[in-house]
């Protein structure tokens, strides 16, 4: 009989319906598979048991993960403060590069001149050398402390970037809104504000959250000028205990916070996506 | 089978006469006829001169020729490598027969690794920045000091067991990072062992100076240093009876003379 | 007096002569169509006129003033003159309220209280009440380009330029948007629209201008061009284009 079938489905829904099964059945025993394979055969490795008890140790990680956490929350502290710092200077140095006016001509080249320079030195010179140098001119405590001048190192750093990515937002907002707006007797700087930066923004907002999961991730940085965040904590766990654990416990506590953030930037830019198509 | 034989002989022999020990490290040892030994990189002054051990000039360059020689090495046969402590206490392969580098004996660390005996007991020692000098050597006033140290070494637990700062220590990766925190005024005071200490403030950080040392007192889990051998490895008995026999013949002590300042003349902390 | 006066209009883009010398005069409260193929320079004279394109040599009067002085401050200019687009050009970001408020508000300085009665009035005229806090991705095409029409009334133009305002819109929406233009016309707007509706154009313009290669090539009233063009790339044009 053809047509609709007793459960309400065409034939062609009844095919699907049943690719659909098939597939999942496939991926479920695939991965049943890998995830057996690597749970039997990893321990069959010589050296599982030694490697287990050094990286994996259920002991040393539950006695050292209270004191993990609670250095994370350094690394919390430092990327709350640094992380709207970022935004803004980030944001000040797209605007500079994009300066027309010849008065601003300093500006422009200082804008540029300030991304190639931060976005060429790996961060971690940088949190050295400002961390550890600026401090050595002879400022005051608590001026040279390396909370700042290691933020600092972060948030300069980090602007370089985040100005990129503004400026490829603005590059993205398409010129035809540029003329719409002056057209309507707007003048240059009110264009950018209300029509070209809202929009620009927005368009950005996926890849600007990457770059807040690679800032969450290398606030760490600032252990080797001084602040005991987690991954110094580990470390002198590590060298205590004279066992790798502590690391992966600061892994699982890194990952807790960057997988869903990861998860949501994804989200966001699979949306966009979808909607510029 | 001769081997067995040899082996069996060197360990009758050991307990009879120190002497006699030359064939303990036989079919020991990394490679056969040769003793593997690794520093850190760079090694520092005064333990290695130059960051040159192989040239045997400061304290545990000689001291890991002394104990080859006590088990029959040439000076020829001690080879040297390089090695940090993480490359020292993850599992697998080592590289070396021993790791030298002022590594504290700790019971947490012996599960994972073995020590030797002791071959040099380090007080700690307070080493102050140019504006904090005037600091008495007593626990009260150490507690009011801003604090660093190197994150790896046992001067941390110290920090926090028998100092006690009203202020969390910063704490960094290695000797040069703690010098430029010091240089920078970030932090007033840093604990390292006394003769690291010394030369730190005598070479290294202007206007620096060692106001004290905490007594070595047995009690107190005084810092010994001991070479590091892979968990199980034969090797540790000969290094024992090496270092047993250098220390009962005084040698160790004329080493320990020669290399390293008098140390008595820094106040004891109260 | 002209409203609008062009004499001898040159504007080049690289090498390439979009406008070769463009005479054109408008009346107070006339409708001129400019006709003629894609890349005849219809658009660029548009965009001239309104001052975002500024041009190499010849004169642009409003009411007798040169506007076409290098150095003059376009804004004040552009605020006398509307022009719409054929993208529609609406800020996504904002309502179809807001998109038509911002320009008052910034440039004239007018609050929103202030400015409500009479842009809701202008929302109304045109259709368009029930969609004023609609942001454009909701609005069809012709809605958008009814609210862009009337986000370029708000600042109260004497001119509106149409940049081929209906070419973007499905053959169905075309009509409620081209209702509008008359309706302008009968409140005497002065207005300059570039269009490819001939039909429109022979109904309701003053004046339509068959340009070519940069050059108005010929101009008169709609019967004349469409009924007896003396030129022959006139001709040409009207057959393809009314076939």
């Amino acid at each position: 009989m053809p047509g609709p079938s007793t459960a309400g489905m065409t034939r062609r829904e009844r095919y699907e319906a049943q690719q659909k099964r098939r597939s999942a059945l496939i991926a479920a025993t695939s991965t049943v598979t890998v995830v057996a394979a690597l749970y039997f055969l990893v321990p069959l490795a010589p050296g599982w048991a030694k490697v287990q008890q050094s990286f994996f140790n259920g002991e040393v990680l539950i006695k050292t993960f209270p004191k993990l956490l609670d250095a994370f929350r350094i690394n919390v502290m430092i990327f709350a403060w640094s992380a709207p710092a970022i935004a803004v200077l980030g944001l000040l140095i797209a605007l500079a590069r994009d300066a027309k006016s010849p008065a601003l001509f300093p500006l422009r080249i200082f804008g540029a001149a300030f991304t190639d320079v931060f976005r060429g030195v790996p961060v971690i010179l940088t949190v050295y050398l400002i961390g550890f140098g600026i401090p050595g001119l002879g400022l005051p405590r608590p001026w040279n402390s390396p909370y700042i001048w290691g933020s600092l190192a972060l948030i300069l750093t980090y602007s370089a970037y985040v100005a990129e990515i503004f400026r490829s937002g603005i590059d993205s907002v398409h010129h035809s809104q540029r003329a719409a707006a002056l057209s309507l007797g707007l003048s240059e700087r009110q264009v950018m504000r209300d029509v070209v930066l809202p929009q620009a923004i927005r368009n950005v907002v996926p890849s600007q959250m990457n770059m807040l999961i690679a800032l969450q991730k290398d606030v760490s940085l600032l252990s080797f000028i001084g602040p005991v965040e987690i991954f110094r904590q580990a470390g002198v766990f590590k060298s205590l205990l004279a066992n790798f654990t502590p690391y992966v416990g600061a892994a699982i506590i890194f990952l807790v916070v960057t997988i869903p953030a990861t998860r949501y930037a994804d989200h966001l830019m699979a949306r966009q996506m979808r909607e510029r198509r | 089978m001769s081997r067995m034989l040899s082996i069996a002989v060197a360990s009758i022999a050991l307990s009879s006469a120190a002497h006699a020990q030359g064939d303990c490290a036989a079919g020991k040892t990394l490679t056969d006829g040769k003793f593997t030994v690794a520093t850190g990189n760079p090694a520092y002054y005064p333990w290695v001169l130059d960051d040159a051990p192989e040239k045997g000039e400061g304290f545990e360059a000689a001291v890991a020729f002394a104990v080859a020689e006590e088990m029959g090495f040439d000076a020829s046969d001690v080879v040297w490598v390089r090695s940090s402590f993480d490359e020292a206490i993850q599992p697998g392969a080592k590289s070396f027969d021993v790791n030298i580098q002022q590594y504290s004996i700790t019971p947490e660390r012996d599960q994972v690794v073995d020590f030797s005996a002791p071959y040099y007991t380090a007080p700690m020692a307070v080493l102050v920045g140019a504006n904090a000098t005037g600091t008495e050597a007593t626990l009260e006033a150490l507690k009011g000091l801003q604090w660093g140290a190197v994150g790896s070494t046992t001067a941390v637990p110290k920090l926090a067991g028998v100092i006690q700062p009203d202020s969390d220590p910063l704490l960094y990766g290695d000797n040069a990072d703690v010098n430029a925190a010091i240089i920078a005024n970030q932090i007033d005071a840093a604990l390292f062992d006394l003769p690291t200490a010394l030369y730190l403030s005598a070479v290294v950080v202007e206007g620096s100076k060692v106001i004290g040392q905490f007594p070595a007192d047995p009690d107190d889990n005084p810092d010994q240093f001991g070479m590091l051998l892979e968990e199980g490895n034969p090797l540790k008995t000969c290094i024992d009876a090496a270092l047993a026999s250098l220390s009962e013949s005084g040698k160790l002590a004329a080493i320990e003379a020669k290399w390293l300042q008098d140390t008595t003349g820094v106040p004891l902390i109260r | 007096m002209p409203k609008l006066d062009l004499r001898g209009v040159v504007k080049q883009f690289g090498d390439h002569m979009v406008c070769n010398g463009i005479d054109l005069v408008v009346e107070e409260g006339q409708m001129v169509c400019l006709i003629g193929a894609s890349g005849a320079g219809k658009s660029t004279l548009l965009r001239c006129i309104n001052l975002l394109e500024p041009i190499e040599d010849g004169a642009i009067y409003l009411d007798g003033q040169d506007i076409s002085v290098p150095g003059l401050n376009p804004q004040s200019v552009r605020a006398r003159i509307g022009i719409v687009f054929q993208s529609f050009n609406l800020f996504p970001h904002m309502t179809a309220l807001e998109n038509v408020m911002l320009a008052p508000r910034r440039v004239r300085g007018q609050s929103r209280a202030q400015l409500l009665p009479e842009v809701k009035a202008l929302f109304e005229r045109f259709g368009l009440a029930d969609r004023m806090n609609k942001y454009p991705d909701q609005l069809s095409g012709g809605q958008q380009q009814r609210v862009a029409i009337v986000r370029a009334l708000a600042m109260k133009p004497e001119v509106m330029l149409f940049d081929e305002i209906t070419s973007a819109l499905d053959p169905q929406l075309v009509g409620e948007v081209l209702d509008v233009l008359l309706m302008l016309k009968g409140q005497g707007m002065t207005m300059v629209m570039a269009t490819h509706e001939m039909g429109f154009a022979r109904q309701a313009a003053d004046k339509v201008c068959f340009l070519k290669d940069g050059r108005i090539v010929e101009e008169g009233p709609p019967q004349s061009i469409f009924e007896t063009p003396t030129q022959d790339a006139t001709q040409r044009f009207l057959a393809r284009a009314l076939k």
